[in-house]
């Protein structure tokens, strides 16, 4: 099933801005393509990735069907404190998938 | 020398060369609609709200040539200092002639540092791509690349 691929850093200076990157597998089906029968295939995307740090919104993106397939992100974010990250993507059929890591910051 | 016995084939002929042309229109028609210029130019209008856009301090990179549409790396940056009171709050990117002309929108905050993101997108054909910033004091940002693509996204059969 769906999995997700997370890179943070373990360790950070204190004030210094670091890059996260994700992945998240999904088919992103964009829903403007046919079936060789010529019925559309409905659209299945991921539609809300969103990364909180401690809770507190960081960084948010609100997806399209002009996405590639399992969606990569990579994002700044400064760190003054150690914590935890949490990761969510949202999207069409019910989809969830929530996915963390931890930095400390010294 | 004889016109008869010839008429009845030409009229065949005719009426099949009209029946293959109306059978191949409504093929042409079903293609997935392309987004227009004035599709891109309303899609910036409701993030704009119509306010002006300046070409400046946004980067966009995107290969000039991309021989695959269905996964072309982008990065878009914006040269602006990320300061509480001064800072990118949003990063928008658009198209001009996939299906929607929306591709992605970037919501940043001043605890990120460096305006900079990437991702990777798809591209149904030839076109603008065009990414536009805005700053918290309001103002709007863009640039855009001319992207040729040699396989397009999205349009090949599921099987």
């Amino acid at each position: 099933m769906a999995s997700a691929l997370i890179n943070v850093p373990a360790k950070a200076k204190r004030g210094e801005i670091i890059e996260i990157k994700t992945l998240m597998s999904h088919i992103m089906e964009s829903g403007y393509r046919h079936k060789a029968s010529g019925e559309a295939v409905p659209r299945d995307i991921i539609t809300s990735f969103t990364c909180r740090f401690n809770g507190a919104e960081i960084f948010r993106a609100d997806l399209f069907p002009a996405i590639a397939a399992n969606p990569f992100f990579s994002f700044f974010t400064t760190v003054t404190e150690s914590g935890n990250f949490e990761f969510e993507w949202i999207g069409d059929k019910g989809f969830s998938e929530t996915a963390s890591a931890s930095i400390s910051v010294e | 020398m004889h016109p008869p016995p010839n008429s009845t084939r030409r009229q065949f002929l005719g009426l099949a060369g009209a029946a293959a042309v109306l059978g191949t229109a409504p093929v042409v028609t079903l293609r997935p609609a392309e987004a227009t210029p004035e599709m891109l130019a309303s899609a910036i209008r409701n993030v704009t709200g119509g306010a002006a856009v300046k070409t400046g301090k946004v980067k966009l990179d995107v290969p000039p040539l991309v021989e695959n549409g269905n996964t072309v790396p982008l990065t878009v940056s914006v040269a602006h200092p990320m300061a509480p009171e001064d800072h990118v709050s949003s990063v928008h990117v658009f198209n001009e002639k996939n299906p929607q002309p929306n591709v992605a929108n970037f919501h940043l905050g001043p605890h990120a540092g460096r305006a900079q993101v990437s991702t990777r997108i798809r591209l149904t054909d030839s076109q603008k791509v065009v990414a536009i910033a805005k700053l918290s004091d309001g103002s709007f940002w863009s640039a855009s690349v001319d992207v040729v693509v040699t396989l397009a996204a999205c349009t090949e059969e599921v099987i």
